[in-house]
């Protein structure tokens, strides 16, 4: 076992040695498996910031629940109370009639109007505001339903519509991330193999002396796996970095709009998890790209 | 050690390299393959190590029926021969230690063994101190050496060589030839092709003459002072 993993660390670094002895090529194949890695990892990121800010938006899916004109201040406050123990709702908020009228009265101008009401027209209101984990459009319909079969209530107001239709267009961008990721990983797997298959072809007569002396396919093949591994780590790093660079370039720029918009919503980068993702996604298409190319090309080296 | 019994050989263009060829060659023997180029005699020897397969017939190599010998098994089966060929077949690029150890390095033998090992065949060539060389900086003779060297670190029963004197001057020829007997006097199979009569005759060794992809004749060790070289 200790015997296994000294040769693989020496193939290892073996493999790094010969990368290193032709830096140019093998950074020019680095960087092309990073800028392929970092256009679908930016996209990801555009998405979870997307959605983040989203999440931000919270009360515009406040939910407005107006009272029956019979239900009393006292019905209203029981409600409010039941309310406040759902999962799904974060906070409720009671607008009683009289302080509604009150506003009512100094922002509309119709002072004197209503004066000559004899009774308070306006119901009681509460205003729900729905868990931050509970913001889905089905979670929100559901509870907005649940709210509706309340004797007490009249009319229960969300606009929901925009909602949907912001996450289905998420949906669409997050497939279309996928779909991207798909491509580029199907090239990176082509420019590996490419590179690797010219690697095997420069050492052909090696590759004919190590079989002639007893050398396996699988020995023959494993630096070049090694080679393939180097580069998807390589291309892996040069993504990440390309994702921290575009994230911090644009942070300032986003919060400035983001304030204007009174918000504090902050672009974020990868997280840990997203960027070991990254670097193993790259390691794990390097190694594939280089076992299909090598695995393909050494059967074709017999020595003659 | 190798038995072939009515083996044909028909390379894919047609040319009847071997027909009907039955040699049996002894545990611990030195065997000498004569004729002239084109007679058969590497295609001989590449049957021995699987670089080729017979047509027909069969080929025994130490005990081992090569022709059921599966193609994921041939690695294997070659570690157990040495081989030494003409144009030596050495990694040009790495030095003479590099060259000499892989057979270990694939066999997975541990680092600092390789090390002893590597030394210890050198010495045995007279190339001792030369492991850092790389082998542009070796005559030609000094390669072959480094070549014969590379064939019997994993200490196999069978040395296989194809005119490994065919590039050197008489003199460096000899002692490569001095150098195989000595492995042979330890217990080594030695088969060795060369078209060189004058050099093999120096030799009290049995001789396989191969014409026309067939045993033509052969002498026993003939009685001859061996090893006369000045």
């Amino acid at each position: 076992m200790r015997q296994w993993f000294e040769r693989h660390v020496q193939t290892m670094v073996g493999s790094l040695g010969r990368l290193w002895q032709q830096p140019f090529a093998a950074l020019l194949t680095i960087l092309v498996i990073g800028i392929a890695l970092a256009l679908p990892a930016c996209l990801h990121t555009l998405v979870q910031n997307v959605r983040a800010a989203s999440g931000g938006w919270g009360y515009a899916l406040d939910v407005t629940m107006y009272m029956k004109q019979t239900a009393s201040l006292e019905d209203t406050r029981r409600i409010a109370a039941k309310l406040r123990q759902r999962r799904d709702v974060d906070e409720v908020t009671l607008i009683e009639a009289d302080d509604a009228l009150e506003e009512f009265r100094k922002s509309s101008g119709f002072g004197a109007a209503l004066d000559a009401l004899t009774s308070n027209p306006l119901p009681h209101a509460l205003v729900v505001r729905p868990d931050a984990s509970f913001r889905s459009p089905e979670q929100i319909a559901s509870l907005t339903q649940a709210l509706r079969e309340l004797p007490e209530v009249d009319i229960v107001q969300l606009d929901t519509e925009w909602v949907s239709r912001f996450h289905a267009m998420l949906d669409v961008v997050r497939r279309i991330v996928l779909l991207a990721a798909g491509l580029f990983a199907l090239g990176i797997l082509v420019i590996v193999g490419n590179t690797i298959r010219l690697d095997i072809e420069n050492r052909r007569d090696e590759i004919e002396v190590t079989k002639l002396v007893g050398g396996s396919n699988a020995f023959v093949r494993r630096p070049f796996l090694y080679n393939g591994v180097w580069y998807g780590l390589g291309g892996g790093l040069i993504a990440w970095l390309v994702v921290t660079v575009a994230v911090t370039l644009l942070a300032d720029p986003v919060k400035r709009i983001a304030g204007l918009y009174g918000s504090r919503f902050e672009l974020e980068g990868l997280n840990p998890l997203g960027a070991a993702a990254l670097v193993a996604g790259g390691i794990a298409l390097g190694w594939l790209g280089s076992f299909i190319a090598a695995t393909r090309e050494l059967r074709g080296i017999e020595p003659k | 050690m190798i038995r072939f019994d009515h083996v044909f050989k028909r390379y894919p263009n047609g040319r009847e390299a071997l027909t009907d060829l039955t040699l049996d060659v002894g545990r611990g023997e030195m065997v000498f393959l004569t004729g002239h180029s084109g007679a058969g005699k590497s295609t001989l020897l590449k049957l021995i190590a699987l670089i080729e397969r017979p047509t027909r017939g069969n080929l025994l190599v130490n005990g081992q029926n090569t022709t059921v010998v599966p193609r994921s098994k041939i690695p294997a089966f070659r570690r157990q021969i040495g081989i030494v060929f003409q144009d030596h077949k050495l990694l040009m690029d790495r030095p003479v230690y590099d060259n000499v150890g892989l057979p270990l390095v694939i066999a997975g033998v541990p680092e600092k063994e390789i090390g002893k090992r590597v030394r210890a065949a050198l010495d045995q060539v007279g190339l001792l101190g030369r492991e850092h060389n790389r082998p542009i900086e070796l005559s030609t003779g000094e390669q072959q050496r480094v070549g014969i060297a590379r064939a019997v670190i994993s200490k196999p029963a069978l040395l296989i060589a194809d005119e490994p004197t065919g590039n050197l001057d008489p003199e460096l020829a000899v002692e490569i030839m001095k150098l195989f007997k000595r492995f042979n006097d330890v217990g080594v199979t030695v088969l060795i092709a060369s078209h060189d009569v004058h050099l093999i005759e120096r030799f009290r060794v049995r001789r396989v003459m191969i014409e026309g992809g067939r045993v033509a004749g052969g002498d026993p060790a003939p009685k001859l002072p061996s090893m006369q070289a000045n």
